[in-house]
């Protein structure tokens, strides 16, 4: 296949104010789960890549439990819009706004990523 | 009166709005929703640094949410209705004369309507030092910060004054602090206002049990200092002194009426700006106060966020020149804090004339249930405590006569007398959500007449539910309810993506031999969904269907390899079972619970090398707890070395076949026990089903394996076996049911195979056996023309797919252990694989570890049916 090679020279950036911070080969994330980053300053992304191959990123901390563990929730699509849902307690959170989908009020921070 | 009472010459009229809390910012939604943003100009003063934020869930920032989550200002909607917001500048003087206001900062503004709503002040009872260093209030998000730091700097031990409703939500908080955290109350019980004693007696013990010291009947006489002036204790009321670092006060609010004393204003005895049931102050027509800072009409302040509302709108429509009025609003509540269930709701004291109590009380399990009954049977009011389940429906039944007797309202399930109370009964006025009083009658509407379908639509059309949450479990009820009554056909697909049941797709899988669940998404999804990425409900249930039929319809049986990695919860996912903190618990197969000297000895070596926790299960097993998840390949490469293999605790598949020690040892045994557990659960291990299933074989009728309560049960006779089907312990206890005596090992193990490939075909996601049992049609007598007589002819299928699986069972673990590109998901970081989650914390406890986590479940709410794994 030719797909292969391309896909693993391509690596995962986040972007960091004005630089974009390298995260590992795009290789290295599943269509459908999710992976954890550590920030420079001790922030956590929970990155996501989706069948289309679109990338996503967003706060790793569940903000109803209070661990670290976005990253590994279960993902899915609801009219189109892409969600995690959270592997503690469940609520679903957009992954484009970071909002909840269960809680009006809760909204994650983003991030943005890109495959270079 | 009319509104051009309040257009004055300038061209627009403006509303000047004092306070910017949550009764504040719903008083400038209703402006914006009657238009009046449209005509008048709006200008908002505020005393706090921030817009108005979720005071009512002020502690969820205990649990993780920050100041900004806890917001509930859309600054959007405030630039779009050009509403003038200025914060931190506190209102200092009004002239009632001119019509103006000033604030700190010097800022003047002229109003044609002034809207106070300064909401209430901690009252800190005048003890002497009660302003040393240490001393601390809760009431806004700066006081929590500040309680925060001193908490985590300067504190092990933290006392609380008061023990109502907001003393033990900041209690909670104290102990997520990890402080020794002590609660005095002045009154003889614990939630003087809404519970009697028999609720406080029940709610001391849940809370004493969680590790909290309560001390009832004292007050607090003075705040104790040391040599630099901050706290060390205090003095009671009983001559005893308590050592304490810190002290939050929490001993109930006043009104915040000095601005309006100052300015004239008529004031309560009690405190309270004096209002009519337009909500406009009795001394001046202008002049409007509502929230925590008003005495409505009915002689009351209101300390609960609902009433506020209804006050706001009430201003907003009189302002608007419309018909409202505010004349008193129920003070039902329900703690929200700690776990603890605690409701009351309506006259819950029982203070009606003649009025009688039914009372349900079991003081040993924290259980106590009471209901006001009226003369004519009418449901006046109640106290639960310990069990809440019944709130959102009795209090929507409040004041109406129960279609059916009170005391089996009260009764725990399974005494006789309990009977459900279903949402249907209800008539159209009840109020099924308090927080912003919607009642039956409008829920049905949304359905009716606004044809929504969904919770989640009739949330938005009606925001019942969007407060304290607690209705919206009736609020489902009742929606699926109106559904089927309005003949919409009621979906009963398996979530948005698949129009059909879990039981079809079993049979489409199986028919078309489908094995991946994109090609099952594609051809057989939704037509929105086709193409997509599926959701959290399908995913894993499609993952076990395919799982479990991996030999016949040609999939890998391996769970991780290639697409079915994507589709696993994530338990599966990571081949173990995720904790509150992050981290997660290893639990090794003991089949029948049959276990060497030196497998246990493995076992502490792992855990001690680790330094894990460890715990005998309540399934014969032992549980390993606290592994990061970088560890647990680490641990499993030992456990699968010293001959261990997974236990499955995690996935939706044979847990484990208890067994009593039977013939070989007891004098009472029949047959040999162990062994025959010992090869069910060697036979059984590894098979994905619809829920998890469960064993046990007893060595005689005494039962000391419990087999009755399990999926599937086996008891020796002195002939064979007897099997029992669809027992279950859980929060729904449900004894197996005999399916067929006196069997040999083969007729035994023949019969389970086919109920077993029976059941997982046929049952509903996260249905287990005993639920399956009363669902389907014909029951237990269907299911044994089917197993034991093989009515259907599908006998031999059945077992043949359970020979597939017996076959090409692989462990799980020894599988992952072996393949590079699998063990590289077990990482914390992807960028950082070997830092650790600094999230994930312990600390000791009885000389072993435990999660570390500054939370507690303050807040929130599990969502229905999360607790299912
Ligand atoms: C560890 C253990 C408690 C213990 O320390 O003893 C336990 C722990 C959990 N049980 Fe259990 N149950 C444990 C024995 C039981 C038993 C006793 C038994 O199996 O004999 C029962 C009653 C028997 C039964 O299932 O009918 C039991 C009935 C439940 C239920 C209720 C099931 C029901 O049908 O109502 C749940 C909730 C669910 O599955 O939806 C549950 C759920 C859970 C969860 C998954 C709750 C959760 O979502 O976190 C816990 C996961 C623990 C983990 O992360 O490792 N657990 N649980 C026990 C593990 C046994 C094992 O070795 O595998
Ligand atoms: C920890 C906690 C838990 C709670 N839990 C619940 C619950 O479960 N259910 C429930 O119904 N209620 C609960 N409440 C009560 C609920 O928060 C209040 O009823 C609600 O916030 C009242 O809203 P309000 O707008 O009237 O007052 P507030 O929210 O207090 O807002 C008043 C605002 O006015 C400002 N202000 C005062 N004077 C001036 C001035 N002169 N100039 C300008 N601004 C001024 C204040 O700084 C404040 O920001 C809880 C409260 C707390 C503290
Ligand atoms: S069930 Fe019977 S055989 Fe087994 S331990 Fe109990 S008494 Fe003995
Ligand atoms: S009763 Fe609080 S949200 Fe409905």
């Amino acid at each position: 296949m030719t797909l292969a090679p391309e896909r693993t020279s391509l690596s995962v950036q986040v972007r960091l104010g004005e630089d974009w911070l390298t995260i590992c080969d795009l290789a290295r994330l599943t269509p459908g789960r999710g992976v954890a980053a550590l920030l420079p300053d001790g922030r956590q992304v929970a990155l996501f890549l989706d069948r289309a191959g679109r990338l996503y990123g967003i706060d790793n901390r569940d903000p109803f439990g209070g661990a670290a563990v976005l990253s590994r929730g279960l993902t899915g699509t609801q009219e189109g819009r892409p969600f995690v849902s959270s592997p503690l307690l469940k609520q679903r959170f957009d992954l484009v706004s970071g909002q909840c989908l269960d809680d009006e009020t809760v909204r994650l921070e983003t991030y943005e990523v890109r495959a270079a | 009166m009319s509104t051009t009472a309040f257009v004055g010459d300038r061209p627009r009229p403006t509303i000047v709005l004092v306070g910017h809390g949550m009764v504040g910012q719903r008083f400038l939604e209703a402006l914006a929703e009657r238009g009046l943003t449209a005509t008048h100009r709006v200008v908002v003063l505020g005393e706090e640094p921030r817009p108005a934020y979720d005071r009512v869930q002020l502690t969820s920032y205990f649990s993780g949410r920050t100041p900004e989550d806890l917001s509930v200002t859309d600054m959007e909607f405030i630039a779009a209705h050009g509403i003038e917001l200025h914060m931190g500048d506190p209102v200092e003087t009004i002239d009632r004369g001119a019509r103006k206001v000033t604030a700190r900062s010097g800022l003047t503004v002229g109003y044609d309507v002034l809207v106070l709503a300064t909401g209430s002040y901690p009252f800190v009872p005048p003890v002497p030092r009660r302003d040393a260093e240490g001393c601390f209030v809760y009431r806004t998000i700066e006081d929590l910060l500040a309680i925060e730091e001193y908490a985590k700097s300067r504190a092990t031990t933290g006392a609380v004054v008061g023990g109502g409703l907001l003393g033990l939500e900041a209690a909670g908080a104290l102990k997520g602090l990890g402080l020794d955290t002590h609660i005095v109350e002045f009154a003889p019980r614990l939630m003087p206002v809404q519970v009697d004693e028999g609720g406080g007696a029940a709610l001391l013990r849940t809370i004493e049990d969680m590790g909290l010291s309560v001390h009832t009947g004292v007050g607090t006489q003075e705040i104790v200092t040391g040599e630099d002036g901050s706290v060390t204790g205090m003095k009671l009321s009983d001559g005893s002194e308590l050592a304490t670092d810190m002290v939050v006060f929490s001993a109930g609010v006043r009104p915040r009426d000095q601005l309006a004393r100052d300015a004239g204003l008529a004031v309560g005895e009690r405190g309270g700006i004096t209002v009519d049931e337009q909500c406009r102050t009795v001394s001046d027509p202008h002049v409007f106060a509502i929230g925590e800072c008003a005495l409505a009409a009915d002689g009351r302040v209101y300390g609960l966020v609902a009433p506020g509302y209804e006050q706001a709108e009430t201003a907003a429509a009189t302002i608007a020149a419309d018909e409202a009025s505010f004349t008193g609003a129920d003070l039902s509540t329900k703690l929200k804090l700690l776990g603890v269930d605690v409701a009351s709701f309506g006259d819950a004291h029982g203070t009606t004339e003649d009025c009688l109590d039914v009372v349900y009380s079991d003081a040993r399990s924290g259980l106590y249930k009471k209901l006001v009954i009226g003369r004519d049977g009418t449901l006046l009011g109640g106290i639960l405590v310990g069990d809440a389940e019944a709130y959102g429906t009795l209090r929507a039944f409040t004041g109406s006569v129960p279609p059916i007797a009170p005391e089996s309202l009260v009764l725990p399930a399974g005494s006789g007398g309990s009977a459900q109370l279903g949402p249907s009964a209800l008539p159209d006025e009840a109020i099924i959500c308090s927080c912003h009083n919607v009642s039956k009658g409008t829920i049905r509407a949304a359905v009716t007449d606004h044809s929504c379908t969904t919770v989640p639509e009739v949330k938005k059309c009606t925001k019942a539910g969007t407060g304290c949450g607690s209705c919206v479990k009736v609020l489902g009820q009742l929606v699926t309810a109106e559904l089927e009554a309005s003949g919409v056909e009621v979906d009963k697909g398996l979530c948005g993506c698949f129009a059909q049941t879990r039981e079809e797709l079993y049979e489409i899988v199986l028919a078309l031999r489908i094995n991946t669940y994109q090609d099952l998404l594609d051809r057989h999804g939704r037509d929105g969904a086709r193409g997509g990425d599926g959701c959290e409900i399908c995913k894993p249930t499609i993952a076990s269907i395919i799982a479990s039929l991996a030999p016949t319809i040609g999939a890998s049986g391996y769970v991780l390899d290639g697409e079915q990695a994507a589709l696993q919860d994530s338990n599966d996912h990571f081949l173990a079972n995720l904790q509150k903190n992050g981290s997660y618990s290893v639990v090794p197969r003991i089949p029948g619970g049959e276990i060497t000297p030196e497998g246990l000895i493995v076992i502490g070596e792992i855990a001690r090398d680790f330094g894990l926790y460890t715990k005998i299960t309540g399934a014969q097993r032992i549980d390993m707890l606290g592994a990061r998840v970088e560890q647990l390949p680490l641990i499993w490469a030992r456990l699968v070395d010293a001959g261990f293999e997974s236990g499955h605790a995690y996935g939706k598949a044979l847990r484990t076949v208890k067994s009593c020690v039977g013939q070989t040892w007891c004098r009472y045994g029949v047959q040999d026990s162990v062994r025959m557990a010992i090869e069910l659960e060697l036979r059984y291990r590894g098979l994905r089903s619809p829920h998890k299933l469960k064993s046990a074989v007893s060595g005689c009728a005494r039962e000391c394996a419990e087999a009755q309560s399990k999926d599937f049960g086996v008891i020796a006779t002195s002939n064979g076996w007897n099997l029992y089907v669809g027992g279950n312990g859980g929060a729904t206890p449900r004894h197996g049911d005999l399916l067929a005596q006196d069997l040999s090992d083969a007729e035994l193990i023949r019969l389970i195979d086919r109920f077993l490939m029976f059941y997982m075909r046929t049952a509903d996601r996260l249905e287990r056996t005993s639920t399956w049992l009363e669902r389907i049609p014909g029951g237990l007598d269907h299911v044994r023309e089917v197993v034991v007589e093989d009515s259907l002819g599908i006998g031999e299928e059945l077992e043949s797919l359970m020979a597939d699986h017996v076959t090409n069972y692989r462990d799980e673990w020894a599988a992952t252990l072996d393949d590079p590109e699998k063990l590289a998901r077990f990482v914390s970081f992807v960028n950082a694989p070997d830092t650790p989650d600094p999230v994930v914390g312990f600390v000791s406890e009885r000389d072993q570890i435990k999660p570390d986590l500054p939370l507690l479940s303050i807040g929130t709410r599990p969502l229905e049916g999360s607790a299912q794994r």
